[in-house]
């Protein structure tokens, strides 16, 4: 019996590093030449493939970080203390270096213009890259100059961090915040604060989201990125003071050091 | 990565990190899905057969394992599907799904 078997839907492609970008002292933004890459959406992720000579493979799933229309597709990637890909990723790459990558993967944890806003963003540490692509997508989707066009679709992101220093994009975000009225930039720093900081202190909670979110009569697409625990209690919160639950959605990632 | 039998699945976790910080969600099985469906299946919906409740699979509770992944419901937590990936070979195992949807060409 000859079956005929498909190869895989999502093949596995050869990326090719043009550059390694530091963001902060633990996470690093790869980016990359895939030939033949097909495009993709805010907010999918590729898995990444390591081979090791014994034949060993080790897979992890990253999320993507640039915009669908940017030049060089992008990866954020958080180095993990017992990690076993991460730290290559973020240590041993350098320009020029090869590996393998499938992708583009997903379609519940994605957002397009036309899905429309509000759009509120809810992210913890790492979990900031696919929301970070969305950002990126809607900030160069819609004309600088159209206002009419950005008031009717803002944005606002709410951003869990431990300290100021490990706020991944950092300097884009107040960028981007500075440069555009209808998208704002909430930080909330649960660890060590700059001394002089006046904004929210402590982890995500109800009270912090009420005072934060659209209400829900307004009807915000929703999405929270971030650790397991995180994401569990934002989503909760948000079902609690009246969000629909389809309207907010999550994605979690696995082992963190440490989380919040 | 370890193999692990269906017993000491929770104890082969090893780690002092709570069991509920190793779940991630549907979105992390959506490479091995890509492996066997021609479709996004994230964005489809299974009922669970435990419960009965239809959720968007992306929501799903996923537990990963050097060899595959255990797909669980978040309300009554019962196993909706088993993905294994051996060397020549991929199993679903979907006895606890009722059903499964996914959308039609766009």
């Amino acid at each position: 019996m000859s079956d005929a078997v498909a190869g895989p839907r999502i093949a596995w492609r050869v990326a090719k590093v043009l550059d390694v970008v530091r963001e902060t002292s633990r996470t690093r933004t790869l980016l990359l030449d895939v030939p033949g890459w097909p495009g993709h959406r805010a907010g999918q992720h590729v898995d990444v493939r390591l081979t090791a000579e014994d034949g060993y493979q080790a897979e992890r799933s990253y999320s993507i970080a640039s915009a669908p229309k940017d030049a060089k597709l992008a990866l954020t990637v958080e180095e993990l203390d017992d990690g076993e890909v991460s730290p290559y990723l973020t240590e041993e790459l350098h320009a020029g270096d090869q590996f393998e990558l499938r992708g583009p993967i997903g379609g519940y944890f994605v957002w397009d213009i036309p899905i429309g806003g509000p759009l509120f963003l809810v992210g913890g540490g790492s979990g900031i890259v696919p929301l970070m692509a969305m950002i990126r997508h809607r900030n160069s989707s819609l004309p600088a100059g159209d206002v009419v066009a950005r008031r009717n679709l803002p944005a606002r992101l709410l951003y869990s961090s431990r300290s100021w220093d490990e706020v991944i994009y950092r300097d884009e975000l107040a960028r981007l915040a500075a440069g555009d009225p209808t998208l704002e930039v909430i930080h909330t720093i649960t660890r060590q604060a700059p001394d002089d900081w006046q904004g929210f202190r402590r982890r995500i909670d109800r009270a912090m989201l009420s005072e934060t979110a659209w209400s829900p009569s307004q009807k915000p697409r929703i999405f929270v990125c971030g650790p397991t625990p995180l994401v569990e209690a934002v989503a909760n919160a948000l079902v609690e003071l009246g969000h629909e639950p389809n309207m907010v959605k999550t994605e979690r990632f696995g082992p963190t050091g440490t989380p919040g | 990565m370890k193999k692990t039998s269906k017993k000491s699945k929770q104890k082969a976790v090893v780690s002092d990190r709570p069991l509920d910080s190793l779940r991630t969600d549907g979105n992390a099985a959506a490479g091995m899905f890509s492996e066997i469906f021609a479709r996004d299946m994230t964005a489809g919906r299974a009922k669970c057969a435990g419960c009965g409740t239809t959720r968007t699979i992306g929501t799903l509770h996923v537990y990963s394992h050097g060899m595959g992944m255990v797909v669980r419901c978040p309300g009554c937590d019962g196993v909706v599907l088993r993905l294994v990936r051996t060397p020549t070979r991929f199993w679903l195992d979907a006895r606890g799904a009722v059903s499964i949807m996914v959308a039609g060409e766009s």
